[in-house]
């Protein structure tokens, strides 16, 4: 009876997800039967679809891989990540080899390790990262799906604000805007985030390792130093040290021994990367896809002869939300909150408040209308790829939010916002995308983002401990 | 929704964290089982699945055994035993 229910459900489950699927194939051929090049669009769709079905199998989070290192010292989820920048870059490489990479290098500066560290106390509260918030939202969990709805308005709103904000910022920054020839209409001079922007942030540098050696756009600078040196050496020396200081204890006790010889080192290494076949797989996955979403984009802006979606649009009669230079933000590979500020910031310019005289919206990234928003279905892929995961998988459940995680998503959401801005990306676009392509600044991210969780765990387990004091419904925890 | 954590019968504790994210579920279950004696049996009911693979790790990481699983329709029944 019980096995029967069991493969009821299984089969419904499957059908639901069956149904997902078939809903995205429908908007897929609907979206080509009105343009042939919403094609361009799609690849970002399906894309979005396999990231949120291997997200959801491996349960893969990046804000777990900082977060149970200082709460459970569990490593499961850091060593996935590991296993996922190291195959990332390796595809990257021949992706940039190929001659169809579309990364572009994030500015070095203090903001990185700051926005860094803001985001990851903010992800201790969320219960997920950006792009874990959207997987989980796929499982059915509203809570997570209020987690991006906060992410979404606080950075529509941080790029958007002006007066008291601008005391925030040094004179200096607001001299060096006011010295760069910039469009009236922007008025880079007001708004702090402008002034971060054009004060501050455009007066830094930023490089991948072959283009800080001159190594630039060839192999060895490419294979070395990109690949080698700032994604594959820096993994290693991280899986090594996770090993000794949260796997091996436990290794040695179900050993029986109390010393190892180098071979049994290395046995208990590859023990610690495959202890859940699922996140590892999953790290695989993700790594070898990111890498070919940034081929497939590259290939077809060849094809298409663009350089960017926006220029697409205009081809296509759809001119409404563009940035001041014709673009829309178009990463050309796996970014989550910048569309997110996207969606933001066009509700708040459908309600009447401008949100296109900065530079964030206005010069850069545009404000197109969601549904034509690539960067945005690729979010909204995730969404759907991890419902038909978990669907598949009987793992789906409507979950809504009480006000204590409400309370979470929201303030947790607004910092993620705030350090993403701030850091010039989220755990993907400032961290697993920059270091995979041998941008080092990545790793200045992670570090702020290890600070900022470490702290946060401090304060979140603070938090319980008061809360399980007060629990009148059982036992003290 | 609130968590609850009971004592059900000599050695046998019930944790239910349902409603809960990351990293309430972990957090809260490496709690109780510090609370309990070498031999007792911990019920833990939850219902957010990224939990379950880091609450797998840290049972393997301390020893406890993992004796029982019933899963079904998003929610996970666990049972484990500390070492």
């Amino acid at each position: 009876m019980v096995t029967e229910s069991a493969n009821f459900l299984m089969q419904k489950g499957s059908l639901k997800a069956m149904g997902v699927l078939l809903f995205v194939i429908a908007g897929s051929l609907w979206a080509l039967s009105i343009d042939s090049r919403f094609l361009y669009l799609l690849v970002y769709v399906w894309f979005g679809v396999i990231y949120g079905m291997f997200l959801q199998y491996g349960r893969f989070c990046m804000a777990s891989a900082v977060r149970d290192l200082f709460a459970v010292k569990v490593p499961r989820m850091a060593v996935g990540m590991m296993i996922a920048v190291a195959l990332y870059s390796i595809v990257a490489a021949i992706v940039t080899l190929s001659g169809f990479s579309t990364f572009h290098s994030n500015a070095m500066g203090w903001h990185v390790m700051i926005g860094g560290a803001i985001f990851g106390f903010g992800i201790v509260f969320t219960g997920g990262c950006a792009s874990g918030s959207l997987y989980k939202t796929g499982e059915g969990n509203m809570n997570s799906l209020l987690v991006v709805l906060s992410i979404s308005f606080a950075q529509a709103i941080i790029v958007s604000a002006t007066g008291w904000w601008d005391s925030l910022v040094p004179q200096s920054w607001i001299d060096s805007a006011a010295a760069k020839d910039m469009p009236a209409e922007l008025s880079v001079t007001q708004g702090w985030f402008d002034i971060f922007t054009a004060g501050y942030v455009w007066d830094l540098k930023g490089a991948t390792t072959a283009e800080i050696f001159g190594w630039a756009d060839t192999t060895f600078g490419i294979v070395v130093l990109n690949t080698l040196l700032t994604a594959i050496f820096p993994v290693a020396i991280l899986l090594v040290l996770l090993y000794a200081f949260y796997y091996r204890k436990g290794y040695l006790r179900r050993s029986g021994k109390t010393a190892l010889s180098m071979g049994e080192e290395m046995a208990g290494m590859w023990a610690m990367c495959t202890s859940s076949k699922n996140t590892a797989l999953a790290g695989i996955g993700l790594g070898i896809f990111a890498g070919l979403h940034m081929y497939v984009t590259g290939a077809l802006r060849e094809h298409y002869g663009i350089m960017n979606f926006g220029e697409m649009l205009v081809a296509m009669g759809y001119t409404n939300g563009l940035s001041l230079q014709e673009t829309v933000f178009d990463p050309g590979y796996w970014y989550i909150t910048t569309q997110e500020a996207q969606w933001g910031g066009w509700v708040m310019q459908q309600l009447g408040i401008n949100t296109m005289e900065n530079i964030f919206f206005g010069l850069d990234n545009g404000l197109p209308n969601p549904l034509l928003n690539a960067p945005g279905f690729m979010s909204i892929g995730i969404i759907l790829g991890a419902a038909v995961m978990a669907l598949s998988r009987r793992e789906f459940k409507w979950k809504l939010p009480s006000w204590e995680t409400a309370f979470f998503a929201i303030v947790g959401g607004i910092l993620m916002g705030l350090g993403a801005r701030i850091g010039m990306g989220c755990n993907i676009g400032a961290f697993f995308a920059t270091v995979t392509n041998g941008d080092p600044s990545g790793w200045v991210f992670l570090f702020g983002m290890v600070i900022g969780a470490y702290v946060g765990v401090k304060a979140f387990t603070k938090w319980m401990d008061w809360n399980a004091s007060r629990n009148s419904s059982g036992c003290d925890l | 929704m609130a968590m609850s954590f009971n004592k059900t019968a000599d050695g046998e504790w019930k944790l239910d964290v349902c409603g809960y994210t990351c990293p309430h579920p972990q957090m809260y279950t490496k709690k109780a089982l510090q609370k309990l004696e070498s031999g007792d049996v911990l019920t833990l009911v939850f219902d957010n699945p990224s939990s379950g693979e880091s609450i797998m790790a840290m049972c393997d990481a301390e020893g406890n055994d993992l004796v029982d699983r019933q899963e079904g329709s998003g929610s996970f029944i666990w049972k484990i035993r500390k070492a």
